[in-house]
């Protein structure tokens, strides 16, 4: 109980002092996870839409394979990514590895699957609503593809809400390709993975809280922008 | 809007010739001919299932037949419109809901703003331009769907039971729409199973049963003298209690009342 009282004192003085290595930590989480998660939403959305909607050859396969990447496990992405980074591998040229670059790879192979695969499901909803409708307004695939993912903006928030999580919340992956390095690639997760190596209980609790907060509010932010529109658009 | 006359070339008259739909290896639609010329208000009529909505869908393209021909006079490309028993409504507002459809068809974009203003004011939504499209009334948003549709100029204009669960003041409404789209050169084929609606609506009836058409006949006569015993026993309410043949009746057996 004494680490529960002393991390929320800890994590209640580091927000308000502003602590430099919280907020330059706290920054480069929300660099790499937000960077990944817009790379995902701008992939993963049309390739989700893409896949609801058009029927191809081996469409079945790749629906199955999104759903199953779904629940990737983040030290086999990272090893994956480590291993075609590192300077042996094919893309070490780059010289990407134990950089925030490769974090932010990790994250997007992650959370790529998540974003497609519930895209697809939102999509294959609306259209089952929309389709004759819009094929008798004479829209092709193609172009019921962009009106159905404006038109599932909400719905489609929330998957996007869900990658967030997925990112913020992933040590494995970027522990392996950033390498927890102090002031260049050390996240919150890490953060509190070394912490509690460390025995360093109460800070590593307190580094949670500080995570949980920003979570929160980040979703919270965008529940509230999702509910101003909804009630302005139905 | 103000220009009556149909788009030329005219797709008209259209042809369907012993058209066919089957699911499911049954047969839904079963050898219907018939020719939709210029001119007249077609109402098909007929009792829940007996394929009225899968007609309409049929000549409109959104499904194919699995025998037989449905032909236009020419290309059809955007000069029929389609508005559904349960209309869907795309998530913005009542003017971006006809202004997606305008787009899509590529209607000149000088033209969008004067379209969609009169649509609204003919169909009196005007009021509700802003208003977002799905938290209007079903009749309010019936009303949208006749307006969307409107605004693309349809030569041929498919309903599909336009007022099915709408008051009677909504049905009044919605039926003056569709004569002044009607007054305005669109060609109306429409379904309903309400044989008041048919009666003050239609120049020509058509009963279907089963998929068949038994009977295409002006409206006046249709009512007062209808020549298939089914369809009389439709008019007169008395289909559910009347029997069939053992054979279950098909256009061979079909018994005229002369």
């Amino acid at each position: 109980m004494n680490d529960f009282g002393e991390a929320f004192r800890l994590a209640g003085q580091m927000l308000i002092e502003f602590d430099p290595g919280l907020t330059g930590i706290i920054g480069l989480s929300l660099q790499v996870s937000l960077s990944a998660v817009l790379l995902a939403s701008i992939t993963g959305l049309p390739l989700g839409a893409a896949v609801a909607l058009f029927r191809f050859p081996g469409r079945k396969i790749i629906i199955v394979v999104l759903n199953a990447f779904m629940g990737l496990p983040p030290v086999v992405v990272g090893l994956i990514v480590y291993l075609i980074l590192s300077r042996s591998g094919p893309l070490g040229v780059f010289g990407l590895l134990f950089t925030p670059t490769a974090m932010i790879i990790a994250q997007f192979l992650l959370i790529t699957p998540i974003i497609a695969a519930l895209t697809r499901q939102v999509v294959a909803d609306l259209w089952l609503e929309y389709e004759e409708q819009l094929r008798s307004l004479g829209a092709t695939p193609a172009r019921a593809l962009g009106t159905l993912l404006w038109d599932g903006r909400y719905s489609l928030t929330t998957v996007i809400l869900a990658g967030f999580g997925r990112a913020s919340a992933e040590v494995g992956a970027v522990m392996i390709v950033g390498g927890n390095i102090d002031h260049v690639t050390r996240v919150m997760t890490t953060s509190i993975a070394l912490e509690v190596s460390k025995g360093n209980l109460a800070l590593a609790l307190a580094l949670g809280i500080v995570l949980l907060t920003l979570s929160t509010t980040i979703n919270g932010a965008a529940f509230l922008l999702q509910e101003k529109n909804r009630a302005h658009n139905t | 809007m103000t220009d009556v006359s149909p788009p030329s070339p005219s797709i008209l008259p259209l042809k369907l010739d012993n058209v066919e739909f089957k699911a499911d290896g049954v047969r839904l639609i079963k050898d219907f001919t018939c020719t939709f010329n210029h001119g007249p208000r077609s109402v098909i009529i007929g009792p829940n299932g007996a394929g009225k909505s899968l007609l309409l869908r049929l000549c409109h393209g959104l499904i194919p037949p699995s025998h037989g021909s449905i032909n236009w006079t020419t290309p059809p490309a955007s000069k029929h419109a389609m508005v559904f028993q349960r209309p869907v409504m795309l998530r913005r507002s009542v003017e971006a809901n006809i202004l997606y459809a305008l787009k899509l068809n590529r209607v000149d974009r000088s033209r969008h703003d004067a379209i969609i203003e009169q649509v609204l004011s003919q169909t009196g939504l005007k009021r509700l331009a802003k208003k977002p499209a799905r938290v209007l009334s079903f009749g309010e948003q019936q009303k949208l769907a006749l307006a969307r549709a409107w605004a693309l100029k349809p030569e041929v204009l498919f309903l599909d039971e336009p007022t099915a669960s709408l008051d009677p003041s909504a049905t009044h409404s919605v039926e003056q729409i569709i004569d002044a789209i009607h007054n305005q050169g669109t060609r109306i084929i429409m379904t309903t199973h309400d044989l008041g609606q048919a009666r003050r609506l239609a120049d020509e009836v058509l009963f279907i049963h089963r998929g068949r058409l038994l009977e295409h006949a002006p409206t006046t006569r249709f009512f007062n003298k209808p020549e298939n015993d089914l369809a009389e026993a439709f008019v007169n309410g008395d289909l559910l209690w009347w029997k069939l043949g053992k054979d279950n009746r098909g256009p061979q057996n079909k018994r005229q009342k002369k």
